[in-house]
């Protein structure tokens, strides 16, 4: 296998995921559901499908995704 | 206007009386049910949980803001507060305004923290482009290296970087040209764009999925086999 990082970051970016995808006001509207689905091993794609495409197409939305599941991963660990 | 419109272009409506509390979902946990029942209240009930709600909010942008700060050296402690602070409030409204659309999917806390990670994760992305130009025009894209590349291989990185120039500069309309161009190639965060193209996230993103969708269908569309180097596969 040949290293091809920039140019596979950047192919990814400009031409995002392949599947179907919600957008951003649905993904911010599924998001406290999502990650609670993730946090409990439940089968959170499925249950919200379009939503990881979105993250993996988005990174505004991915950081907050990745914010939202560490502050509540946190907590449950309180 | 939705949470994410408001925070992307900084309109904060005011906040609206409350309607009257809507029978609470039946799979509504205790402690959200709580939350609803005294937001909700008539006297100093309803007070005292927007002070515990704001404190809730503000540990929450505290928390962005404390993940984010190594990538903010340039920004004091003391501003990274207020930042907190201005989330947490901008925060506060968004969640009283849009009570009534927690339906219970998650706990009562869990939905009001991603307005107040929001808030703080757009506020700190903006802070952080302030004064900045914001590049509309491609990057070089002479950084893919194709060194170590099989001669087959570099051929065919050589063409679909030659068709992938070619279509972003005539397949895409020129305003997908340059949100695509700062949102992917320049790492132009999309808050920041949209504030400085005066529209919102969301519309952003619809541009960017529909100048995606051109650009595959236009590779593709000449034969090349996109999975391959998306995903790495030889």
């Amino acid at each position: 296998m040949t290293e091809r990082p920039d140019l596979k970051q950047t192919l990814g970016r400009l031409l995002g995921p392949a599947e179907p995808e919600v957008g951003c006001d649905e993904c911010f509207d599924q998001l406290d559901r999502y990650v609670e689905l993730e946090l409990a091993g439940k089968d959170a794609d499925a249950a919200i499908p379009g939503l990881r495409a979105h993250l993996d197409g988005c990174p505004a939305c991915r950081e907050e995704h990745e914010s939202l599941r560490a502050l509540v991963g946190d907590e449950k660990l309180l | 206007m939705t949470a994410l419109n408001a925070a992307t272009v900084g309109i904060v409506e005011p906040i609206s009386p409350l309607p009257t509390l809507a029978p609470a979902p039946p799979s509504l946990d205790v402690e959200s049910r709580e939350w609803l029942q005294d937001l909700h209240a008539k006297d100093a009930t309803r007070d005292e949980a927007i002070t515990r709600l704001h404190a809730l909010l503000l540990r929450a942008a505290r928390f962005e803001v404390a993940r984010r700060r190594p990538a903010l050296p340039h920004l004091r402690g003391d501003e990274l507060e207020d930042i907190a602070t201005e989330a947490a409030d901008d925060a506060l409204m968004s969640v009283l305004r849009r009570l009534d659309d927690f339906r219970g999917a998650s706990r009562f806390t869990t939905w009001a923290y991603k307005f107040a990670l929001l808030e703080a994760a757009v506020k700190l992305r903006k802070r952080s482009w302030q004064g900045r130009e914001v590049p509309l025009e491609p990057a070089s894209w002479s950084l893919f290296s194709s060194a170590g590349l099989e001669p087959d291989a570099e051929a065919e990185q050589s063409e679909l970087l030659r068709t992938l120039q070619s279509a972003i500069a005539e397949v895409l309309t020129p305003h997908q040209r340059r949100v695509l161009v700062a949102l992917a190639l320049n790492d132009v965060p999309i808050d920041v764009l949209a504030e400085r193209l005066n529209t919102n996230r969301g519309a952003l993103y619809k541009t960017v999925h529909d100048a995606r969708r051109k650009l595959r269908n236009h590779l593709q569309g000449r034969g090349l086999a996109l999975d391959i180097w998306l995903e790495e596969k030889r």
